[in-house]
């Protein structure tokens, strides 16, 4: 694993299980709020996917930038936005990132390097694209990440996009979500061709499938595209296979199109649990993870009381920012 | 010939004004099919890839979508961008990003992200392109929080809103016609811009309000021109910009005058023609002496036939009759 020490990889999966956790117990809040009626709007989870944003994002500066999906609260948290930002968003609240105007798919904090989530299904790709437009003019070795799901790769948006990126050899990585299904829609059911990676090769673009639920693998895998980023080398097509546990939106029990048993297989891939295991068997001690259990715990309530705290956006403010 | 009477046609204005703010913008990056080496379908950008090169105009496959994502997505994270649909029927293969992304942005992220990109289209029948390459839906953008929509009629109004638009924060949808690009007038080389929302007032009269915008400009000068030799005075105005749009000037002109004619290429439902009639029952009801009058191209796809298509749009005599209808319905003052 690309020559580090065996106590900095340690202290990395460290990092990286905090984060993943922080992304698991911030969801675990949302869907409890939002089950009780206290968060407005439709929300679409990110539980299971974890160690996909926290391994390619653990790779980017600030300046580098995500452009992400409507299933984007991880990828926000994992980019660096705060989670108590997140949640008044989520509340609606003016503390939020867009201030209350955006919500769970439109919510944007350029200050990080988060260009959005999005509420159109391939939309970003082209977007992410333009940023890598911008990153290779401004010639500052930026990177640019376009996350989107398999749901998103059989439309005309991916591959004009993905198209733009190769031809004009931009440094964006194109990060594949591929967890089966979109909304209800099975891949297989949905295309011929199921490698999502096997595409990158109609643009002539490299292609690489890599474990999502596998924070350090996908760490590797996106470490080495943002390096050839980086060096003017153009885009690559990272296609992580992951997996949702709950349903695509709150509200849809995720269980008419699959079955429980797979469900419960990939559970026991669980990356939070992995990284949580692979740490005691490094020799971490139990007791350091429960700290480390207890801080997330102490994170999430303290978002909670700054979100529903935080005040409501005043209503002679509706026609700001429209042009 | 003095500087001030240099005569310019419409695309040349274009060119020259990309070509200034090119200049005085290392920023701005031009995105769009044939607009390179070849300087654009319509000569829109001629000469401009010589100056400025492959990395500023960037020549792109048939693929607007793509296009106009990735120039929004330049924009949205610093680049000033002007993608080019060529036709402006093509917008619609990238209606998504310019509606969903382009004009939600700003409000979406609380003004924290601005896209600072000009979509260019050119609309309009022309020489029977067809139903695919003649529409003039201008009215939906401006139906569209977040997108400013400018239609210059002439040499010199494109070239100072041009300049105007490539420094606006957000998006602006510009849209030239097509049958205007050969059209010649008096473009001054020193340098002007044009702000949006400022109608122009062509010609003043006192008899009626004739709105037009873009093509159709030319139709309301030679309707009061005709109408003149029979001793009614027209006044002629271009709101230049739909949004902004200049509701004072408009309302002001009704307002003396006492009726309302629109001449619009869209067909008149939910049409800005209709809008303009709105906005002049809303403001100028106690002073309106008759009702007000839309003329639009039929509700039909364009057709090919020349005999049918110029049935369709609006014609100065059909103007001209329609206005000598309208005249005698005229509501005596009390």
């Amino acid at each position: 694993m690309s020559g580090k020490t065996l106590e900095v990889e340690h202290k990395l999966l460290l990092d990286y299980y905090k984060k993943m956790l922080e992304l698991r117990v911030f969801e675990v809040k949302v869907q409890e709020l939002y089950r009780n009626g206290r968060l407005p709007g439709f929300v679409h989870l990110y539980v299971g996917e974890e160690a996909v944003a926290v391994g390619v994002c653990s790779n980017l500066k600030t300046e580098d930038l995500v452009f992400s999906t409507h299933r984007g609260h991880g990828h926000a948290l994992a980019k660096g936005v705060p989670g108590r930002v997140v949640l008044a968003e989520l509340w609606g609240k003016v503390t939020g990132s867009s201030g209350g105007r955006g919500g769970s798919m439109h919510m944007y904090a350029p200050e990080y390097g988060f260009m959005g989530t999005n509420g159109i299904v391939g939309a970003p790709i082209p977007l992410a694209t333009g940023g890598g437009l911008t990153a290779k003019l401004r010639k500052q070795g930026h990177v640019v990440v376009s996350f989107f799901g398999e749901g998103a790769v059989n439309s005309g948006s991916f591959h004009e996009a993905v198209n733009f990126g190769a031809v004009w050899n931009l440094p964006v990585i194109y990060v594949c979500e591929n967890n089966l299904y979109a909304t209800e829609m099975a891949f297989a059911r949905a295309t011929k061709n199921t490698s999502v990676a096997s595409r990158a090769a109609s643009y002539g673009m490299k292609g690489v499938e890599v474990d999502g639920q596998d924070v350090m693998a996908v760490h590797e895998a996106a470490a080495e595209a943002i390096r050839t980023a980086r060096a003017d080398g153009g885009p690559t097509l990272i296609e992580c296979k992951t997996y949702r546990y709950v349903g695509h939106h709150e509200g849809d029990p995720g269980t008419d199109y699959r079955t429980r048993e797979e469900v419960q297989v990939w559970k026991l891939k669980d990356p939070v649990k992995r990284a949580r295991k692979q740490l005691l068997e490094f020799g971490v001690e139990e007791s350091k993870l429960q700290a480390v259990d207890e801080e997330v715990e102490v994170w999430i309530e303290e978002a909670v009381q700054f979100a529903e705290g935080s005040s409501e956006p005043l209503p002679e403010s509706v026609s700001e920012h429209v042009y | 010939m003095s500087e001030q009477e240099r005569i310019i046609t419409y695309a040349d204005a274009g060119v020259e004004a990309l070509r200034e703010e090119m200049r005085r913008d290392g920023s701005i990056v031009y995105i769009g099919q044939g607009i390179g080496s070849r300087g654009g379908n319509f000569r829109q950008t001629k000469g401009l890839w010589q100056e400025f090169g492959d990395h500023r105009l960037r020549d792109t496959g048939i693929c607007e979508l793509g296009a106009t994502g990735v120039a929004i997505g330049a924009a949205m994270a610093g680049t000033r961008t002007i993608v080019d649909e060529v036709f402006l029927d093509f917008a619609l293969e990238a209606i998504t990003q310019i509606i969903q992304q382009a004009a939600n942005i700003s409000y979406m992220s609380n003004g924290k992200i601005k896209a600072p990109v000009l979509i260019r289209g050119a609309m309009g029948s022309v020489r029977s392109a067809g139903a695919h390459h003649s529409h003039t839906f201008y009215n939906w953008f401006a139906n569209t929080p977040g997108l400013k929509v400018v239609l210059p009629a002439t040499p010199y109004d494109l070239k100072g809103l041009f300049k105007s638009s490539l420094r606006e924060p957000g998006p602006v949808v510009f849209i030239e016609h097509k049958s205007l690009y050969n059209l010649k007038g008096v473009v001054p080389e020193k340098e002007y811009t044009i702000p949006l929302g400022e109608a122009r007032i062509i010609r003043e009269g006192k008899d009626l309000t004739i709105v037009a915008m873009s093509r159709m400009v030319d139709l309301a000068i030679k309707a009061a021109a005709a109408l003149e030799q029979e001793g009614i005075s027209a006044e002629v105005i271009d709101p230049r910009t739909i949004v902004p749009l200049d509701r004072e000037r408009i309302t002001d002109s009704i307002k003396k005058t006492g009726k309302l004619v629109v001449i619009d290429e869209s067909p008149s439902s939910c049409s800005f023609a209709a809008e303009l009639l709105a906005i002049a029952v809303e403001d100028c009801f106690n002073e309106m002496q008759v009702i007000p009058k839309r003329i639009c191209s039929l509700s039909v796809p364009n057709p090919f036939s020349p005999v049918l298509e110029n049935l369709m749009i609006p014609s100065v005599e059909r103007v001209v009759r329609e206005i000598h209808a309208m005249m005698k319905n005229v509501r005596r003052k009390s």
